[in-house]
């Protein structure tokens, strides 16, 4: 009998391309995902006169430095010269090196990683190389998909392989759906805080179990995005009938025969029963509430009916250290009720929570109310807008007040002059609340959508359950 | 690049854990050229204080390490954003080699292709190495690649082990993608038996280009 596999032994087994003594192999990356930032990458081409060996296999997104206002303007609209010149250095990038580019003013442009699986770029069975950590969104497919720098990139599209050793592998089985009211970005949110910041190190994650099989396809990536925040490689999901219905019609998806046959190739993708993994973790649903960041790394998250801890109960010294600090930055005492934190802006976007589902819930909980804090919603790419306008979604927040904006990064990264300003607190979708991220002062609460909804009707950190009677 | 062989300088001790490259170098800053010199980036906003002003208390602000070339970090140093600004921020503050207990995958691959060494040691042996380049009056190390030993001030010698092609590559300055076009004739095989067995991903068999 063949040894069971798992989906990560499968999907590495097939894209080996050479094995050097050391045990590294050269892996083949089937697509490569550029943003503005890997000018470096296409800096290094030019200096080392290199070619793209398949340029076709490489897709470009303006994103990060895009303005989510006055889009009708164009360029012209960036009044900041050097973020003007981010986005006109994709685009010309793209252009001399024959590269497909979802740059402004195409109405799919939006974020790399919803953008990817939104055109059926992303695929089951993919090794995906990004230009952005949270690359590991992808994995929802049941692809492999992790961030690289500007070196890597450069590599990738010379070579269209990189180095690596095998990774460890780890499973994160979640043994039931998840309660009522409470969303995947609370259960990654969760998972991240039981197993650390470091947690995943030199592993990559396979989410599992029947909380995972419950979860739309749209919310398995807000789960695999965030497998950066606990130090892995990558975080995937054995793809299900209900990925590859996702995945059937989209524009770059296989049609006909070919969609024939790629589907009988992803249904022997997913993970053999009885597959062995370096480590094992099981998360038990049933006690997972909607959670909040109090910290400044994602690890540091509580239940939003608990309290911001005391680093006094804390033992270990540098941890004891790394919350003070924290505590000193975000302005919270110890033992401060989280619910009763206010906030003084909302942030709805990034690649973890600005697809269709996630601004779907946002506007449950805004309709009929009305923002208490200035709320930015940010789709995460101009078809998620579309939709969106569409079903009357937008109608909603502007009656509720909240600001309807054009697709970007926007405020998850507070690079395209989207930021808060010092000292402001924001409750965020999105997946980073170090110092700084959304603006040099900014403190970030993450939490999901409806939670950050939530806080914008009422002003205030908010169990989300109390408001909809859900839960 | 500069291949990596000895190195014996100051070294200077940052206990945080988590360290990640949102502190190392502000996303604000990774739309500047390379030209303008990335060392005033370095930790911008963490050595400063709310008023912009250095702080005392944060090491690399200390006079005794103005001329480090080595970092002895914490846990999961260089973890978050792949931005490779993070490793030519260092590389232009002078720092060539990073000694902890851990390191963010991505950062880690970064430090490689710039000749960055990045060292693993065993958590107590970094808090005891953090601790002494604290308490003695001249904070060096001296580092040797190809032996695998880095001498402490009080020159006790620790061994740590460096992988076989990292080593390799540092200790000649290499060029990965150079190294990796000597596999052409291995990838070339290799993309014309995938395409067969997967003909949906050739790159003209969605009926689009790309
Ligand atoms: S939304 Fe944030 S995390 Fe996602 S790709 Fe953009 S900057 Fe990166």
């Amino acid at each position: 009998m063949l040894r069971a596999r798992t989906i990560i032994d499968k999907i590495w087994d097939s894209h080996v391309v050479a094995r050097r003594d050391d045990g590294e192999c050269l892996l083949y990356i089937d697509r490569l995902l550029l943003q503005e930032n890997s000018f470096h990458a296409f800096d290094k081409i030019r200096r080392e006169q290199r070619a793209i060996r398949n340029p076709g296999q490489a897709f470009a997104f303006s994103d990060h430095y895009v303005p989510t206002v006055g889009r009708e303007k164009g360029l012209a609209g960036i009044a900041d010269p050097e973020i003007r010149n981010m986005v006109e250095l994709i685009e010309s990038d793209s252009r001399d090196n024959h590269i497909t580019l979802f740059g402004l003013g195409d109405v799919r442009q939006g974020i790399l990683h919803v953008v990817g699986p939104e055109q059926g770029i992303t695929q089951p069975g993919l090794v995906i190389a990004g230009a952005d950590s949270h690359t590991s969104t992808h994995g929802a497919l049941g692809a492999y998909a992790f961030g690289v720098g500007s070196s890597e990139v450069a590599h990738v599209l010379a070579v269209q392989g990189l180095w690596r050793p095998r990774p460890k592998t780890m499973r994160v089985l979640v043994d039931a759906a998840l309660p009522a009211g409470v969303t995947s970005k609370d259960l990654i949110l969760s998972i991240i805080g039981t197993i650390g910041a470091g947690g995943a190190v030199g592993h990559v994650i396979e989410y599992a179990g029947p909380g995972i099989a419950a979860l739309s396809v749209e919310q398995r990536m807000t789960v695999c995005n965030m497998s950066i925040e606990a130090g892995a490689r990558a975080g995937l999901m054995s793809p299900d009938e209900a990925v590859f219905d996702y995945v059937k019609g989209r524009p770059y998806a296989p049609k006909g025969a070919r969609w024939d046959a790629a589907l009988a190739y992803w249904r022997t993708l997913p993970s053999d029963p009885g597959a062995a993994y370096d480590r094992d973790v099981r998360i038990a649903a049933s006690r997972i509430a909607p959670m909040v960041t109090w910290g400044t790394n994602p690890e540091q998250v509580a239940p939003v009916t608990g309290a911001v801890p005391d680093p006094a109960a804390e033992r270990d010294p540098d941890r004891r250290a790394r919350m003070e600090r924290a505590l000193s930055y975000m302005a919270l005492d110890p033992g401060t009720e989280l619910r009763s934190i206010a906030v003084d802006r909302v942030f709805i976007g990034s690649c973890t929570n600005s697809r269709i589902e996630d601004l779907r819930i946002a506007a449950a909980i805004a309709k009929g109310r009305t923002a208490q804090v200035p709320t930015m919603v940010v789709p995460g790419s101009g078809l998620v807008r579309l939709q969106a306008e569409a079903e009357g979604l937008h109608e909603i927040f502007l009656a509720a007040g909240f600001e309807w904006r054009s697709p970007g990064c926007s405020m998850c990264v507070a690079i395209n002059g989207d930021t808060l300003a010092p000292g402001e607190r924001c409750a965020s979708t999105s997946n980073r609340n170090f110092e700084g991220r959304q603006g040099p002062g900014g403190r970030t609460h993450l939490m999901s959508p409806a939670m950050a909804a939530a806080a914008a009707v009422t002003g205030r950190i908010t169990d989300v359950r109390e408001l909809t009677g859900v839960g | 690049m500069d291949p990596f062989r000895t190195l014996t300088a100051t070294a200077v001790p940052l206990v945080m854990a988590n360290v990640n490259t949102d502190q190392i170098f502000p996303a604000r800053f990774i739309r500047k050229p390379r030209a303008v010199g990335y060392a005033q980036f370095t930790f911008h906003d963490v050595r400063r204080d709310d008023d912009g002003m250095l702080r005392a208390d944060f090491p690399l602000n200390d006079e005794r390490y103005h001329d480090a070339r080595i970092i002895v970090g914490g846990t999961n140093f260089g973890c978050g954003s792949s931005r490779e600004g993070a490793v030519y921020t260092l590389i232009d503050s002078g720092i060539r080699a990073l000694i902890a207990p851990s390191f963010g995958d991505i950062f880690a691959a970064n430090c490689l292709k710039n000749g960055v060494l990045t060292v693993t040691l065993p958590d107590d042996a970094v808090v005891d190495l953090r601790d002494q380049l604290r308490s003695v009056e001249r904070p060096v190390l001296t580092i040797d690649l190809e032996a695998e030993t880095i001498v402490r001030p009080d020159g006790a010698t620790l061994a740590f082990s460096a992988d076989p092609f990292q080593k390799h590559c540092l200790l000649n300055g290499l060029n990965e993608i150079d190294l990796s076009l000597e596999f052409a004739a291995e990838m070339s095989a290799f993309e014309a038996a995938y395409r067969g067995r997967f003909p949906w991903l050739a790159p003209d068999a969605s009926g689009r280009k790309g």
